[in-house]
């Protein structure tokens, strides 16, 4: 194609945008109409210097390195909202946002938060810095006990990948507890990997840290391959949304099932034994790597649905438009910075959605959204009564 | 300027810490090792003096497992020449060997400025800055928060207790006990790191004969232990006072 030659060389905008071109419908960056719709569903659009519908106007204008000056695009929570509205489906989280983080933590432009859960995940294989030995510590004392494959190297059905949050966040514990239990009460032949489970990376990809993904998922892989199991199943959104449609672009390919997936599948085993009424207004909140990215929407109600005594009702946001809790994308780890720039925490809109309804459990999916919810709940007003839950908890509870 | 920085490898404090049988070191085989806080912040300092005023930077250290991630991650940030000193060296080393050993060898670099962490949690025999500065006949300053190049000279900030700040400067060459570098160490995309590996190579010097002389002999090594039940005495002063006589009789000091 011949323009008017100002410059042989390409400029920064010029190879940033080429390299969109690599990330899968990236020819659709050109398609864009500039309708503004992504900056307005972004959720913190509203305070960026550059939001995505901008950065993509600063591109075809040859100014993309105005955008790389500020960093607000580590408000980005990687949520999906501006991709999902796009009328021309533009890969605008995939490609336009996680690539800018990219290109700033190549240029050593990382917020210190981030930089520490970064570090971390090298180093210790999750982001908290934990104790890689410790990462299984939380079976302690569940009947029947629970495998671990390293050391009791048996087949099994169901290899459960537990994820960072479930295995280490004290609150979080919780729920990968009532899991087990859910499973045992099923007679689920099933095995965790304990110290040998790595991150999935997800979230680090998602924030820039393509490399780190990369050398996580290969450890991973490295391990799923040692053992025998027919499927993975997870607890963690981001770990399925690895595991789906990731980690096979590096050559690891299992059947995946988030809990849900799995648990729904078996809901005329799982419904007779769920024995205990639990009378509440349950709301239940999609999360953003479960429903609008995934498309599983179903499931998690029909769980919800099989508990007696639950009545669900809908947040006015809720399936595809349902709001982050602000956890994705890194945003789990730079709380401080993002609070600095807003004065607002996405958990906090979405507990007050869960007020009006008139909601005394929210129920979740997602092991970032039991701590950041519950946090929200305590500065929120008349939130007091309102319980976060994920739904596997319910479950459990509701096995009496 | 040419930068030399020594830094080592400590015992990562994440996993709890077992002592072997022999009872005077630690247990290695759970043992993992991270860079000692202090020599990450020498590496830092001495990256932004390279490119504030351009410098060759050195980065040498012991080899022990985990050496050379330590060593591409420093070559990712900027430094140019990376060296692992091997020998008999796995079981560790303590710091008047190392210091010796590395006197030696750092001598023929001709340094104008070495810079290391001032302190290391696993120094037994002293930390490894003032021991080398001595065996270079060197200066020494330590606790030093930020350099700043001015031709044939430094300028360095030095903390003092009581949160004083004394500003000095020193001649070239010079060794300075890194407490923490004007800004926090950099992090670096891993993909940096994986290029490194690739491009970059690490030159070994062997330490054969290290002179350990000097240094303390570690005669046990535990973990804190409890000590005894405390007894309570009664509020009340004559009662205490029985109580006392009794406890000095069963003692046998009355």
């Amino acid at each position: 194609m011949a323009t008017t030659a100002i410059s042989q060389t390409p400029s920064f905008s010029e190879t940033f945008f080429s390299s969109l071109y690599k990330v899968e419908n990236g020819e659709r960056f050109r398609t864009c109409l500039q309708c503004g719709s992504c900056s307005g569903v972004c959720p913190f659009g509203y305070l960026m210097d550059y939001p995505p519908g901008r950065m993509i106007a600063g591109l075809r204008a040859d100014e993309f390195n105005l955008v790389m000056e500020t960093d607000t695009v580590w408000m980005c929570v990687s949520c999906y909202a501006c991709a999902q509205i796009c009328p021309s489906k533009i890969p605008i989280t995939a490609g336009l946002m996680t690539r800018t983080k990219e290109e700033l933590l190549l240029a050593g432009n990382v917020p210190s938060e981030l930089q520490s859960a970064l570090e971390n995940s090298q180093r210790y294989g999750n982001p908290m810095g934990e104790s890689p030995r410790k990462r299984a510590d939380w079976i302690l004392g569940i009947e029947p006990q629970v495998t671990i494959l390293g050391k009791d190297r048996r087949p099994v059905d169901i290899l459960w990948f537990v994820g960072d949050y479930p295995s280490y966040h004290t609150r979080v514990q919780s729920v990968a507890k009532s899991l087990a239990k859910v499973l045992n009460a099923l007679g689920v032949n099933f095995g965790i990997l304990g110290p040998e489970e790595n991150s999935d990376g997800d979230t680090q990809r998602l924030a820039g840290e393509r490399g780190l993904f990369e050398m996580l998922a290969e450890k991973n892989g490295k391990i799923f391959s040692r053992y025998q199991f027919d499927r993975i199943i997870t607890s963690d959104p981001h770990a399925y949304n690895a595991l789906k449609n990731e980690y096979p672009t590096l050559g690891i390919t299992y059947p995946v099932q988030h809990y849900t997936q799995f648990l729904a599948e078996r809901i005329d085993q799982l419904k007779p034994l769920l024995v205990k009424e639990i009378q509440a207004t349950v709301t239940y909140h999609d999360p953003c790597y479960l429903g609008r990215v995934n498309g599983i929407f179903t499931e998690p109600r029909i769980l919800l649905e099989a508990i007696p005594g639950i009545k669900l009702v809908e947040m006015s946001h809720n399936q595809t438009s349902s709001l982050c809790c602000g956890g994705g994308g890194g945003g789990m780890w730079l709380d401080g910075f993002q609070w600095e720039k807003a004065h607002a925490r996405l958990s906090e809109w979405r507990v007050r959605e869960a007020v009006d309804i008139g909601a005394n459990i929210l129920a979740v999916a997602c092991p970032y959204e039991p701590p950041r919810f519950e946090d929200a709940v305590k500065t929120i007003p008349q939130a007091e009564q309102l319980a976060v839950k994920d739904i596997v908890e319910l479950l459990a509870d509701a096995l009496g | 300027m040419n930068i030399i920085v020594p830094v080592k490898l400590v015992p990562d404090l994440v996993e709890e810490l077992s002592i072997d049988s022999s009872g005077v070191a630690l247990d290695t085989a759970w043992l993992r090792m991270i860079v000692n806080e202090f020599d990450d912040h020498a590496i830092e300092q001495a990256i932004i003096l390279k490119e504030k005023t351009g410098a060759h930077v050195t980065i040498i250290s012991v080899n022990v497992e985990g050496i050379d991630d330590l060593l591409f991650t420093a070559s990712a940030k900027g430094a140019d020449r990376l060296i692992k000193l091997t020998g008999d060296v796995e079981s560790g080393v303590n710091n008047h060997a190392l210091a010796r050993g590395l006197a030696a060898f750092i001598k023929e670099l001709k340094p104008d400025l070495i810079l290391t962490g001032v302190q290391a949690h696993n120094d037994l025999d002293g930390s490894l800055g003032p021991q080398l500065a001595e065996y270079l006949g060197m200066p020494y300053i330590g606790y030093i928060s930020g350099v700043k190049a001015d031709g044939e000279k430094v300028n360095v900030r030095k903390e003092y207790p009581g949160g004083l700040i004394g500003e000095m400067q020193a001649s070239l060459p010079v060794l300075l006990g890194i407490q923490a570098s004007e800004q926090p160490p950099r992090y670096v995309a891993i993909s940096k790191v994986r290029q490194m590996m690739k491009t970059v190579s690490i030159e070994e010097v062997d330490l054969s004969a290290l002179d350990s002389k000097g240094a303390p002999v570690v005669n046990r090594m535990f973990q804190p232990e409890a000590t005894e039940r405390a007894t309570m005495l009664s509020e009340n002063a004559d009662e205490a006072a029985i109580q006392l006589i009794n406890i000095f009789k069963e003692l046998g000091t009355l």
